[in-house]
């Protein structure tokens, strides 16, 4: 597999940035989402009696803590699902798809710029969320908050891996997707997987500890990689120009 | 009409050195439908070449095969001296520059942004300098910091040309350059191909303005499907019309039969407008002083006498006719 070109790369991250930062509803919504997934999390550690058993208290927290993950696949699935299509139907496509720059390099450039404000905020919103919970919550339920260390680290690990993930099946769909509405619909599936282990982990079916977080971490791993691949094989410069597939010989 | 192709030739090898474009034979399908069929043509270094037909006729779909775009269904070509591959895409698209119709520009980003975006692409770092010459090329050095959504189309064409310019290609795919672009800009846009020209870029230009490739174009082909003519606009014009003279008279002539007959230098005649006649001639300036003085002798009033002048409107307008006849 040949490098990547940086400059090349750079540029797509660069460009979507800047186009980002220059629509106020993607900003609105980048800003706003993450924090309804706040509530739950906040009700739990500001309303949670200290006297709760102990047992009860850490699963509580410990569920509660899972909704930081969702942020990571909520954020980045209409931007990653929009990303391909949208630019088909606004026209820009075909002049980018004239230059040298290859397909690999562009999914590249377009999931970075993606990954890079979902990956900071999120991990901004959970350090805010730790360091308010120290100051101001009950000491008890923020001790308990702070042993949950496999969470914890799953919540370091997981989120750019997550993120991941529901950024490649959204540029995924975005490559075969005919209109940006389907295809921001279709992206929503990227959540059904989170939505499984949330409930496996609810159940007490997993049990958070550190071997797990650190084998789904490297499982997840391998799955982005594989599936960023594939991404890479679907993109076909003649059907995203001609909407036909290209004929093989 | 059968095709020609009359591109200096120098076997095959010789000429992939020295020519920018060499297509054989390329065929593009999408299921049933043809695109185009079994074109060819050569397109030397330097060379400005118009491409025309009607709408759907291929011209789009051929530019988009040659950059690499789209893959042909058979068929081969050489562009910028590289084999037309899938595995040969990235160097020569490094190697061309494409507009399409529709400039493609993001609207929230300014002239300048877009032209970085577009530099980087082309793996050009701290592009200032080239994007300055660019924008001085197309007039619009001082629209550089206009954001693109507030631009007129005209202008929008202009960035997207400015565009073009960028990875200073051997060769360029100019599809419409001039549409939505006023007259004054029209003529800057000429200028600006024309010293392209001089500098060895390759043109291919694909226009619906027939004037336009007539005053730019060394050499024209006009597709419908199959590639139907090619050849320098004069050589298209000479192979479909005959050359003739056009006669005025005061009054309709009373026997012009035997007049024109005793002339030896025309081959035919017929007058459609009592007063007007057309003499199909081999050599227009040897019989027009000799038709002259025979009308003349003969007591005729002459209002005047010239060489008809066919288009290249009127040589496309023929062999565009021709398809529809035969489909019909």
């Amino acid at each position: 597999m040949r490098a990547l070109d940086a400059t090349r790369v750079w540029a797509v991250v660069h460009k979507e940035l800047r186009d980002y930062r220059r629509r106020r509803s993607i900003v609105v919504t980048m800003l706003v989402l993450p924090c309804l997934f706040l509530i739950n999390p906040v009700l739990t550690v500001f309303f949670t009696p200290a006297s709760t058993a102990s047992s009860t208290l850490d699963k509580t927290i410990s569920i509660s803590l899972i909704f930081f993950l969702i942020i990571p696949v909520i954020m980045p699935s209409a931007l990653a699902a929009y990303s391909v299509v949208g630019e088909r139907e606004q026209g820009t496509l075909e002049p980018v798809l004239t230059t040298p720059i290859r397909r690999e390099e562009l999914i590249a450039g377009k999931a970075a710029a993606i990954m890079l404000p979902t990956v900071a905020l999120s991990y901004a919103i959970f350090g805010l969320f730790l360091v308010v919970t120290q100051l101001f919550a009950n000491p008890i339920v923020a001790s308990a908050l702070f042993h949950q260390g496999p969470i914890l680290l799953a919540l370091l690990l997981f989120t750019p891996l997550l993120a991941g993930w529901a950024i490649v099946v959204g540029m995924g769909i975005s490559v075969r997707a005919s209109e940006i509405r389907v295809a921001q619909q279709l992206g929503m599936l990227a959540s059904v997987p989170l939505i499984g282990l949330f409930l496996l982990l609810a159940v007490g079916v997993i049990r958070p500890t550190f071997l797990v977080a650190i084998v789904f971490a490297v499982a997840l791993l391998l799955i982005d990689v594989r599936a960023a691949r594939l991404v890479a094989r679907m993109f076909d410069r003649e059907r995203l120009v001609t909407g036909a597939k290209a004929a093989r010989p | 009409m059968k095709q020609q192709d009359d591109a200096p030739r120098s076997g095959t090898r010789g000429m992939t050195d020295q020519t920018a474009l060499v297509v054989n034979k390329l065929t593009k399908r999408f299921g049933e439908r043809t695109a185009f069929s079994d074109v060819s043509f050569h397109v030397a270094y330097g060379e400005v070449f118009g491409f025309l037909g009607p709408n759907g006729a291929g011209k789009t779909t051929t530019v988009r095969t040659l950059g690499t775009l789209i893959a042909p269904t058979s068929g081969s070509a050489t562009v910028a001296g590289i084999p037309l591959t899938p595995e040969n895409g990235v160097e020569i698209r490094g190697s061309i520059s494409v507009m399409p119709e529709a400039p493609g520009l993001y609207l929230r980003q300014t002239v300048a942004e877009n032209l970085e975006f577009f530099a980087g692409l082309y793996g050009i770092r701290r592009a200032g300098p080239q994007i300055a010459d660019a924008l001085d090329a197309v007039n619009l050095g001082d629209r550089a910091g206009d954001l693109c959504g507030g631009l007129s189309k005209g202008l929008r064409q202009r960035v997207g040309l400015a565009r073009t310019l960028l990875s200073d290609p051997k060769i360029m795919f100019l599809d419409e350059p001039t549409s939505g672009l006023d007259p004054v800009a029209t003529r800057e846009a000429h200028d600006l191909i024309n010293r392209l020209r001089e500098r060895g870029v390759t043109i291919f230009l694909t226009t619906h303005r027939l004037e336009e490739a007539e005053k730019l174009c060394d050499r024209v082909a006009i597709l419908s499907t199959t590639l139907r003519s090619i050849g320098r606009p004069a050589e298209l014009r000479e192979r479909l019309f005959r050359r003739s003279l056009v006669i005025k008279t005061l009054a309709p002539l009373d026997q012009p039969g035997p007049l024109f007959s005793s002339v030896p230098a025309v081959e035919s005649w017929q007058c459609d407008v009592p007063g007007t006649y057309e003499l199909a001639v081999t050599d227009p300036r040897a019989a027009a002083p000799e038709v002259t003085r025979s009308l003349v002798s003969a007591g005729a009033d002459v209002l005047s006498i010239g060489e008809v002048q066919h288009s290249l409107e009127d040589v496309y307008l023929e062999l565009i006719d021709e398809d529809v006849e035969v489909r019909r």
